[in-house]
């Protein structure tokens, strides 16, 4: 079965609200082996020009999924996520997310396609402040392998 | 953490020097719990075994932040990075051994655009296989 095209256009409700918080910035730069000190001193950050800690270019991943795995979840969608590879991704930001910044996201189903024997599915996130500010866009391709039929 | 790069300092078409980052099974068990994403595939060889893969493979996510440390220490604390995007062309492969993987990043000044923006082209190789594609970020220097 393939994926539901009548998906494209689709905006899915907004997440709730997710707090960035400085442990959590911290967590994510040691997983990802980065000793930067922007991401755990606000020190080091002021130093730098940011009101906080900054967030690593792909922490908006975090937030960005927790509104994808909505839309995913839909049975609707007809996605076998035990097939789903990572196929694309690109941030576009108007700033870097910093700690204490409260964020939603709002998923919209850009395109469904085939490509060969695969499926790909591409979403458009907005991350923005509680308060309506753009932080950072997210545009993401996943792959279902096999799935195009 | 590198000294800071001044836009009036870049050159276009300047090559950028190679660097390894390691990924290993900690990393990537450490890399589920703080992005939340436990694919079994990252961090059970069993199953990503059964599903056709090598073995244990790195969350591309996991690659793309290894790009994007790249660009950030060539940048330096000051700088903001307004645009990155890649294209997963292949999986990072990691064995159960005290090496793991490794992400070889190297990058290119692309061009300088208006506003203090410089544009980086970026490759990532793992071994043979070149794991990103079309990956690109623009900063905004001092």
């Amino acid at each position: 079965m393939a994926i539901n095209r009548e998906y494209v256009g689709k905006t899915f409700p907004r997440t709730e609200p997710y707090e960035v918080s400085r442990e959590k910035l911290r967590e994510f730069a040691d997983a990802i082996g980065d000793p930067n000190p922007v991401y755990r001193s606000r020190a080091a950050a002021s130093e730098a020009g940011f009101a906080d800690v900054i967030a690593p270019p792909t922490f908006p991943i975090v937030v960005s999924m927790a509104g994808s795995a909505q839309a995913l979840a839909d049975p609707g969608l007809n996605v076998n996520y035990a097939m789903v590879v990572h196929g694309e991704q690109r941030f576009v930001y108007t700033r870097p997310l910093l700690a204490g910044d409260v964020v939603t996201a709002e998923v919209t189903i850009s395109d469904i396609k085939d490509v060969g024997r695969n499926s790909t599915l591409t979403t458009t996130t907005e991350i923005r402040t509680v308060e309506g500010e753009l932080v950072v866009t997210a545009y993401s391709t996943i792959v279902e392998r096999g799935g195009a039929g | 953490m590198s000294d800071q790069v001044k836009y009036a300092d870049v050159e276009a078409g300047a090559e950028l020097p190679i660097v390894n980052y390691p990924a290993t099974r900690l990393s990537l068990v450490k890399y589920c719990g703080a992005s939340g994403d436990f694919n079994v595939i990252h961090w059970n060889e069993r199953i990503a075994k059964a599903v056709g893969l090598p073995d244990v493979i790195a969350h591309g996510m996991f690659t793309m932040a290894q790009a994007g440390r790249y660009v950030t220490d060539w940048a330096g604390p000051a700088a903001t990075v307004v645009e990155f995007g890649v294209r997963f062309s292949a999986p990072v492969v990691v064995p159960d051994d005290d090496i793991g993987g490794t992400i070889s990043v190297t990058g290119k000044v692309e061009e300088k655009l208006d506003g203090n923006l410089v544009a980086l082209a970026l490759t990532a190789r793992s071994g043979e296989a070149k794991v990103l594609t079309r990956a690109r970020a623009v900063v905004r220097l001092p």
